[in-house]
């Protein structure tokens, strides 16, 4: 939590305590610590002087500014029409297999969430994923191994 | 990455030659550029249509001192990848856009409001935005520009929630009038361009309003980017001359078993094939460009349900029609597919779904009846069986 507190304290210097300021700090918090906190929220709350509500109400509108504690790595697998049609449930399926997670969980040890998203912008290309943010298209089983493993391997 | 672009095109034109075009422009006085951006006919490319010419001139005749422009690359519309492109291979001309919005309106802050999705793409922008003010100072042009990030909401692309958002608040859609041009980013006159319009008036003003004016169809003037997706060996973005059948445009981009071609996007019309040659892509629909084709071995209520769960998932809960009508119209067709409610329940969902239409506060609520009614009419037995 002394993390957090300094790392708020460094974002509201950085972004400013306007309400203007809110979405850039939000974003900043979930990019160091993976998702929003109560305790984070609670913080940004305080320093902003808007209620705790307003921070919560504000975070849970958006589906990148997770409220629930996600993984280093959040793998999002473009659910829209196009990439559907291109084997988007293939896809998931074979992200399921290698990470032994199922859609809107986290692996043990918190390295991996794997998550649904509208569409990424990339329908030409389907399917595709989003890792944290970089964009991986035309995804096959062969693709997606190679992709997934490099994330792996540099964890270790 | 890049797509494979049709290279007929005035966009992807070369960059570099932008800050010619504008020079020239800004010889122009302001009056005399915003009367040629009307008679041009250019209309906003996001979606609304609305004429970009009167937008500017709204705002520039507001006495305010403080103004902003917004560029909205916030392209959410499943289908839609051309923005992405354009800031891609040609943000030289989206900036220049904004110069020229600047001049016109007395704007001296300008925002990139880029989606969540596409933040990859910020290195490559900021570069050019740094070399974009270095570029300024020989036309004296005091614009000062950033970036904002969406996080990953389809509705902020509607112009007054992507303005909420950036004040920090939850994304929802505000009561119109005041429209932006009046009251918008922290109260101040605000102008919301979408990325391929502040493109566009550059090849305005390359081409010269009459030449782009005869451009398209007495409804749509202009060319057009259309992202194409689906059963389509040429898949990609494709600029085109607005005023094209469907029927060519399946000829051209189809796999040969065309069944239907959405165009518009989710909130846009499904034109089933019997109706290729009636209908014409430009006229009647949306502007965002689009265009998802479907070939015979799709099932169109796996299509509509798709659609539906987007709505539901990205309406913003503010109003109450929209919040449950999506979910309820979703909810309608797996009970008719499942054989719970009877096949006329589908003509009570339309019902709702115009319902909607009406008593929606925002685009999002109010389109929805577009897709649904026009699928469920066209493809009603693979509703039910």
């Amino acid at each position: 939590m002394v993390g957090t507190k300094e790392l708020i304290k460094n974002l509201s210097v950085k972004h400013g305590i306007e309400r203007k300021s809110l979405l850039p700090i939000l974003q900043d918090i979930v990019e160091k610590e993976n998702f929003l906190s109560n305790d984070s929220m609670i913080e940004v709350a305080r320093i902003l002087d808007i209620s705790a509500a307003e921070v919560y109400g504000t975070a849970s509108f958006f589906s990148f500014l997770d409220t629930e504690a996600r993984g280093k790595y959040k793998i999002r697998v473009c659910k829209s029409i196009t990439c559907d049609m291109k084997g988007k449930n293939e896809t998931i399926k074979c992200i399921e297999n290698i990470l032994k997670i199922k859609v809107g969980e986290t692996s043990k040890g918190g390295r991996f969430s794997l998550l649904e998203t509208n569409c990424l912008g990339w329908c030409h290309k389907g399917p595709v994923m989003l890792v944290n943010d970089e964009v991986y298209t035309e995804l096959t089983p062969e693709k997606i191994r190679e992709t997934l493993s490099e994330y792996i391997r540099e964890e270790k | 990455m890049t797509t494979h672009i049709n290279k007929l095109g005035y966009i992807f034109s070369k960059d570099c030659e932008c800050d010619d075009i504008l020079k020239n422009t800004l010889a122009k006085t302001k009056d005399e550029v915003v009367s040629e951006l009307i008679k041009s006919g250019l209309r906003g490319r996001g979606g609304a249509g609305f004429p970009i010419g009167l937008k500017w001139k709204f705002t520039a005749s507001q006495p305010e001192e403080v103004k902003y422009i917004i560029c909205n690359a916030d392209e959410g519309e499943p289908g839609t990848f051309k923005d992405r492109e354009i800031l891609t291979q040609v943000p030289k001309k989206v900036l220049r856009g904004m110069a020229l919005c600047a001049y016109v309106t007395g704007a001296k802050k300008g925002f990139i409001y880029l989606r969540g999705e596409y933040k990859y793409l910020v290195p490559h922008l900021q570069k050019n935005i740094d070399e974009f003010h270095e570029d300024m100072k020989k036309f004296n042009i005091d614009l000062n520009v950033e970036i904002f990030l969406g996080s990953g909401a389809y509705v902020c692309g509607e112009e007054t929630a992507l303005i909420e958002s950036m004040e920090g608040k939850r994304g929802e859609p505000r009561n119109k009038p005041p429209y932006p041009n009046q009251f918008g980013y922290l109260g101040k006159p605000t102008v919301v361009n979408n990325v391929e319009t502040l493109a566009s008036t550059m090849i305005v003003f390359r081409l010269g309003a009459d030449v782009y004016n005869n451009l398209g169809t007495k409804d749509q003037q202009g060319s057009k980017l259309f992202s194409i997706s689906g059963d389509s060996p040429k898949e990609g973005v494709h600029e085109i001359e607005l005023g094209m059948s469907v029927a060519d445009f399946v000829n051209e981009f189809g796999d040969g078993d065309t069944k239907a071609v959405q165009v518009g996007g989710v909130s846009g019309f499904c034109v089933p094939r019997k109706n290729f040659n009636k209908e014409i892509i430009g006229e009647g629909n949306t502007t965002g460009g689009s265009t998802m084709i479907f070939n015979s071995s799709r099932s169109m209520y796996n299509v509509l349900h798709n659609f539906l769960d987007f709505f539901a998932e990205e309406s913003c809960g503010q109003c109450t029609p929209c919040r449950v009508g999506c979910q309820q119209l979703l909810k309608g067709i797996e009970a008719v597919k499942a054989g719970e409610k009877s096949p006329k329940y589908l003509d009570q969902l339309i019902k709702l779904s115009k319902t909607m239409q009406i008593t929606s506060k925002c685009g999002l609520g109010q389109s929805v009846t577009n897709s649904f009614t026009s699928i469920v009419n066209n493809f009603r037995e693979e509703m039910i069986y």
